[in-house]
């Protein structure tokens, strides 16, 4: 059951408060940020527990606010984590502040990029910065996430991933990954929750891109998802099959991939050579490694299938966050909309 | 909307009285409530526009709906041990009949009659008679001068079981039975429950003209006012509006909105949809048509300013076909780009509507910001964007003077990556062709390194102003020992300089030693390469 909830603010971002895998809880708490106010917020929300599993289906919780916190400038990425502070001015130009476009957490650790093409390494505990990489991007860099605990892969605004490993003291990418026709920027990256090498990224043109960090530079494939920028797009963390895009369009889709054999994807490593060869890259360890759903470069070869998860075209879809069976996502409306019946 | 009043305590008539002073966001909720109000008269008189006899019913519903303390009243009273002993019993009792409620009016009254088994039969009476009293059905056969006649005789009916003095003995229902006649004076007493004139008006018909026409309800709405606001109170903005409504005079209730909100959200809203009923376009102002179109700019032009909703201002100008692409055009340009998001979501804005002009102007601004703070990878991004050569072209520029004074390129990252962005200026064309033989040179490539030098001379890709930098890059390539540039392409380069030095001849000299220096490189070049050339292998 979709319930849209109008708060009065529009929503940059949305994220869930993680529960922890042991429990079989759907996530109840969210914390949302504005942006384009006057004072912008960081706001906590809860959807109430669903009780016991007795419960009937149409049980709509409407969001309550638990609590709320003023902050400066438009909030622009939001990550949860258990301890909370403040580090002012990270972000700046010789004469004035940047805005800071991305964050990643890898408690304790958290790294951070923005428009003046830095990325800077926090440490929850300490007080001062950590390390900064001064112009690692000549551009803008959009989004950061982690690749494994010492690497970071980030998008900037001429179309490329640069993957960053955070052990060497150099101040230059350990690679670089861009398509070879427009470099279009990217906005938004996410990495497959068991398959390291996987990351999937969206941008400007809206267009869907999978790619294969060892494989060199090339996607490996491309799909037209939405018809103007595309701001997020996240893998299921437990469902990896499933995988989420909203967009400037004011549409929010979800991809469902399925191999096409019915043993599941990653079982599949030797025994489809023959489907491992007939596509157009074939991955570089052979016919031993796993081979996901996402990773068939002809996608008639794996079912793909797209729903729209909004009932109607709103103004931009900003954000969104999945955990479970929970999709919350923020609206240039003003609107979070929060769906607790996922199909995954 | 009940909800509502109930919050705020008040009706709609006390809402100028409150001093907006000590009460900000209680005097919000009243001049909702007043919007309201308007809104729906609006919608009776003009949108409905209901006639006589149906006329009458919608404005009972109207003035049901904005007075709806009576239903907390009646809560009160019946959730008390005694409702009939109550003190705000009659009180109840005479506003259902006021408001023409008359089933839940016979309703309460029959709690009271078994309180006072001695005066039953007067109590039936009246149940009776309130039972009784026609009610228009406009579905139904009945045609409006049958109602007419048979509401008559129950009024006559009424009239003489109050000759007789039948409810004498009862003062409350002696009161009710005047109300139910229609009497004014009686009516007048009741103010207090009433609280407001346009009460007095609709109950004043509902008793004594229930077959009343829309174009003679502003006399009775006229002498309702001034019957009803005695010497103390003084006629506020909101009764002229509602009289304004009354006579039917679209174009003074909107003047009138218009000046006593200090807001066009109403009068847009309102003004849109009379557009859309075709209700002002019978009129002849010579700005009839566009009435609407104005107002709806107003509106969105202030919801222009407003921090976060001028992203809503960009479909109200969709919506106003003449002027509001122009206005539009004016207005994207000065939202304030604090982010490069919040100016992703502008362009996606004036690019879905083939603006332009204003893509340019925009991008133009990003780069300019960026190039100001050194980010030239951003900067390019922004003209690709706006397909801006000139700027890429001053991009460019900027690059090649950073190697000439540091001799080493910044933000390789972005030159060796340009991709088809390479081909939007020449400029960044000849940026990235030399970064490749800046590149080619490193790997040892000589060969194709020399070819693609020469080549930048030749095919022009090169400005001028660079070719001594050009030529110089050669210079360790012709002292090579191993010949590398050809006889012919010896020529091409000699030829190239003298085009160089011929054209600078008036200016300041160019290095002379330098210049003398390649002459004889050149020379030495080419004596090697024709004896290379020259040469028949054995």
């Amino acid at each position: 059951m979709e319930s849209a909830k109008y708060v009065s603010q529009k929503i940059s971002k949305t994220r869930w408060r993680p529960v922890s895998y042991s429990s079989l809880q759907q996530p109840d708490i969210f914390a949302t940020g504005s942006w384009d106010n006057e004072e912008n917020k960081v706001s906590v929300w809860s959807i109430g527990n669903l009780g016991s599993s007795g419960l009937e289906d149409g049980f709509e919780g409407d969001p309550q606010l638990i609590c709320e916190q003023k902050h400066d400038g438009d909030v622009l990425d939001l990550q949860t984590m258990s301890i909370c502070k403040h580090w002012a001015r990270a972000h700046r130009y010789p004469s004035d502040n940047a805005p800071s476009t991305g964050v990643a957490c890898n408690s304790p650790e958290i790294v951070t990029v923005g428009e003046d093409g830095r990325i800077i390494v926090f440490r929850a505990d300490q007080e001062g910065v950590v390390r900064v990489i001064e112009n690692a991007d000549s551009s803008t860099l959009h989004a950061v996430t982690y690749l494994r605990t010492t690497e970071v892969l980030t998008v900037n605004s001429i179309g490329q991933l640069k993957l960053w490993d955070l052990r060497q003291q150099s101040n230059s990418p350990s690679q670089i990954l861009s398509l070879s026709r427009d470099r279009v920027p990217l906005y938004c990256v996410d990495r497959h929750p068991n398959q390291q090498h996987i990351v999937a990224t969206g941008g400007q043109d809206g267009m869907l891109c999978v790619w294969d960090v060892r494989q060199g530079n090339m996607p490996f494939s491309l799909m037209e998802a939405h018809s103007a920028e595309m701001w997020e797009v996240h893998f299921h963390p437990t469902n990896p099959d499933h995988l989420f895009t909203c967009s400037e369009d004011g549409s929010l889709l979800h991809w469902e991939t399925s191999s096409p054999s019915e043993m599941p994807s990653f079982l599949q490593g030797g025994r489809n050579s023959n489907m491992t060869s007939r596509s157009a890259m074939a991955p570089a360890g052979g016919n031993q490694s796993i081979i996901s759903a996402w990773l068939h470069g002809d996608s008639s070869k794996s079912r793909l299938e797209t729903t729209h998860m909004l009932p109607s075209q709103t103004l931009s879809v900003n954000s969104l966050d999945v955990l479970g069976q929970c999709l919350v996502c923020g609206t240039d409306g003003e609107a979070i909309f929060v769906n607790r019946q996922v199909p995954v | 909307m009940e909800e509502l009043q109930q919050v705020a305590g008040v009706d709609v008539f006390d809402f100028i009285c409150l001093t907006s002073a000590f009460f900000p966001f209680f005097s919000q909720v009243s001049i909702l409530l007043a919007i309201e109000l308007i809104w729906n008269l609006c919608e009776v008189l003009f949108i409905d526009a209901a006639p006589a006899g149906s006329l009458l019913l919608h404005l009972l519903d109207w003035v049901r709906l904005h007075k709806a303390d009576v239903d907390e009243k009646a809560k009160d009273v019946l959730q008390s041990d005694s409702p009939a002993e109550h003190h705000n019993y009659w009180d109840v009792v005479v506003s259902y009949v006021l408001q023409g409620r008359l089933e839940e009016a016979r309703q309460m009254l029959v709690k009271q009659a078994t309180l006072q088994p001695a005066s039953r039969n007067m109590y039936k009476l009246m149940d009776s008679l309130l039972s009784k009293m026609p009610f228009y059905n406009p579905g139904g056969t009945q045609t409006l001068t049958e109602f007419d006649v048979k509401w008559r005789n129950w009024h006559e009916e009424v009239d003489r079981y109050l000759k007789d003095n039948t409810f004498a003995s009862n003062r409350h229902l002696e009161l009710i039975c005047k109300i139910l006649v229609g009497d004014e004076d009686t009516l007048l007493e009741q103010k207090e429950l009433l609280s407001t004139w346009y009460h007095f008006l609709v109950t004043r018909l509902l008793y004594s003209h229930p077959t009343v026409k829309p174009t003679d309800l502003h006399y009775y709405a006229q002498s309702c006012l001034t019957m009803f606001l005695d010497s103390r109170s003084v006629q506020e903005p909101l009764d002229s509006i509602l009289l304004a409504a009354f006579e039917f005079d679209i174009y003074l209730v909107i003047k009138d909105c218009s000046i006593v909100l200090n807001n066009w959200w109403f009068v847009a809203h309102l003004t849109d949809l009379l557009d859309h009923c075709k209700l002002l376009q019978s009129h002849n102002l010579n700005f009839g048509s566009n009435m609407r179109e104005f107002l709806l700019l107003e509106y969105a032009s202030g919801l222009f300013t407003h921090h976060s909703l001028w992203q809503c201002a960009v479909d109200y100008f969709d919506h106003c076909p003449e002027l509001g692409r122009a206005c539009l055009e004016l207005q994207i340009e000065r939202v304030p780009l604090d982010t490069e998001r919040k100016a992703l979501k502008v362009l996606r804005i004036c690019e879905e509507r083939q603006m332009s002009e204003q893509v340019r102007s925009i991008c133009k601004i990003m780069a300019m910001r960026a190039l100001r703070n050194n980010r030239l990878g951003s900067a390019l991004s922004w003209s690709i964007r706006a397909k801006d050569a000139a700027f890429a072209t001053l991009i460019s520029e900027r690059f090649l003077q950073d190697y000439c004074a540091k001799g080493t390129f910044s933000d390789l990252d972005l030159i060796d990556n340009l991709g088809p962005a390479m081909l939007l200026s020449d400029r960044l064309t000849f940026l990235g062709k030399y970064r490749e033989f800046h590149k080619l040179y490193g790997e040892k490539r000589f060969k194709e390194a020399a070819k693609l030098l020469l080549s930048l001379m030749t095919a022009k890709i090169a400005p001028q102003s660079f070719w001594m930098t050009l030529l110089t890059d050669a210079l360790p390539l012709l002292e090579q020992k191993e010949v590398i540039f050809s006889a012919d392409q010896t020529y091409e380069l000699m030829y190239c300089l003298e085009e160089l030095t011929s054209s600078l001849d008036t200016e300041e000299d160019v290095e002379q030693t330098k210049v003398e220096l390649l002459r004889l490189s050149l020379a030495r070049n080419l004596a090697m390469a024709i004896i290379k050339e020259g040469t028949v292998e054995t």
